[in-house]
């Protein structure tokens, strides 16, 4: 049983729906607020830093959920890693 | 602040069928992306302004997708080990500087020859760069391929063994993905160049990662991971730039990032399943294709200067949209290739497998 559960690897369901639900909830967020969003990023100057930071929010929630996307599907990098010098 | 207001009118009314269309076009941007650390943008960039977005705004949007993007190409294939930091700051900075200085020129050929003038400029600066670039990247892979040396580990270049022998006390740097001290002296130029070409042509990968390989002598696999830093570096830097000017569509970037993040992790996944010089296949075919798409738009930009007869309204409609459809066509067909090398390692590392236990 030990050797069996070390062959297989846990695939990350719970990750991947929390990253799931939040990005979903992102997204609702940018979509149904659009005009008050787009205006107030849209306002140039120190406002500028609002798109930057929705980015780095959007990806890393998103970024998280579509890589577990892969790994749950069983896309994985090879096994055997090819050496890099 | 005049500029911001006009920006935020020019944000364009969103329905289901474009976002979907962005989505997508992210998605197979994004995988490209991953796996040849550059692309995408080139396609990115007009399928907004058919959209009907205003071009400053579209090069803004794209940009702000690709920093992010960028970033989580470029934490996944660290993983893989592909990723060299150092020489990604480096190249990044002075990428940064040839950005600026791109956009300036830019500028200037814009206040002297009009619009017509400046898509002249891109168009040019396109066609030649990616056929002696993509030409070369393209004959160099065929050649490895034709020598059945696909599967040895990649030889440095006679330019970057140079490169590597040539000391300049004071500034050597030691790089991990070339195994060797260099002179920034060299890395400023090539960094300044992918700049300067990413601010003409929204592609600085096109010169970056061919400039990594054959002038550093960076092997394939790292030289495109690496590339996804500078694109990180630049295009943070690039949009913060625009948004200052509030010239960013968040609703564009992030809907092209919901799907070109499924797309990066893919292409990178990819790159652990192939020989290196699939990369340079799939760079080199989209350099080559692409060129004719620009190519094809160089008679309608010098009828509107007036250089040569003025076309007519149907012809410029028709070279306008086979432009477009072949671009669409370089980055499917990049896609495609990507998938297909996967597709096929994984094949061979479960046979692989199966033999294995058979053995056992």
């Amino acid at each position: 049983m030990a050797a069996y559960n070390e062959n297989v690897k846990k695939k990350p369901y719970g990750k991947l729906i929390i990253m799931g639900i939040i990005s979903v909830a992102l997204y609702a967020e940018l979509l149904l607020n659009q005009d008050v969003i787009n205006n107030t990023f849209g306002k140039g100057g120190i406002y500028a830093f609002l798109p930057i930071i929705a980015a780095f929010v959007f990806s890393y929630f998103h970024g998280s959920f579509t890589g577990n996307f892969w790994t749950v599907l069983g896309i994985e990098a090879a096994k055997k890693k090819k050496e890099v010098k | 602040m005049h500029d911001a207001v006009q920006a935020a009118a020019n944000f364009i009314n969103l329905d289901a069928v474009n976002m979907v269309y962005l989505f997508l076009v992210g998605f197979v941007g994004g995988l490209v992306s991953g796996f040849i650390g550059s692309g995408g943008a080139f396609v990115m960039t007009p399928a907004m302004m058919s959209m009907g977005v205003p071009g400053l705004v579209a090069v803004a949007s794209n940009m702000c997708h690709k920093f992010p993007k960028a970033l989580i190409g470029a934490i996944k294939r660290a993983k893989y080990g592909q990723v060299d930091i150092k020489l990604g700051i480096v190249l990044g900075i002075s990428a940064e500087a040839g950005v600026l200085y791109g956009a300036h020129i830019q500028e200037s050929i814009k206040k002297a020859f009009g619009d017509a003038g400046s898509n002249l400029y891109v168009s040019v600066a396109f066609v030649v760069i990616l056929a002696v670039v993509g030409g070369f990247v393209l004959m160099d892979a065929w050649k490895t391929y034709k020598s059945g040396t696909a599967n040895d580990e990649e030889k440095a270049t006679k330019i970057a063994r140079w490169v590597q022998s040539v000391n300049i006390p004071g500034t050597m740097v030691y790089f991990k993905s070339l195994n060797a001290r260099i002179s920034v002296l060299f890395t400023i130029p090539l960094g300044f160049a992918t700049g300067m070409l990413a601010a003409t042509i929204a592609v600085g990968g096109f010169i970056g990662v061919p400039a990594m390989i054959y002038v550093l002598g960076a092997p394939s696999l790292m030289a495109s991971a690496t590339e996804l830093v500078i694109a990180f570096v630049m295009g943070l830097g690039g949009s913060f730039k625009f948004a200052m000017h509030g010239l960013v569509d968040i609703r564009l970037a992030m809907i092209i990032l919901a799907g070109s993040l499924f797309g990066i992790q893919l292409g990178a996944i990819g790159t652990t399943y192939v020989k290196p010089f699939i990369i340079k296949v799939v760079m080199g075919v989209i350099m080559v294709i692409v060129l004719f798409s620009r190519g094809l738009m160089v008679p309608v930009y010098l009828s509107q200067l007036g250089l040569i007869q003025t076309l007519g309204e149907g012809t410029v409609k028709v070279l306008k949209s086979t432009s477009f459809a072949i671009m669409i066509f370089a980055l499917v067909l990049g896609a495609f290739i990507v998938l297909r090398a996967m597709w096929q390692g994984r094949k061979a590392e479960h046979e692989l497998a199966t033999k294995e236990a058979l053995v056992r």
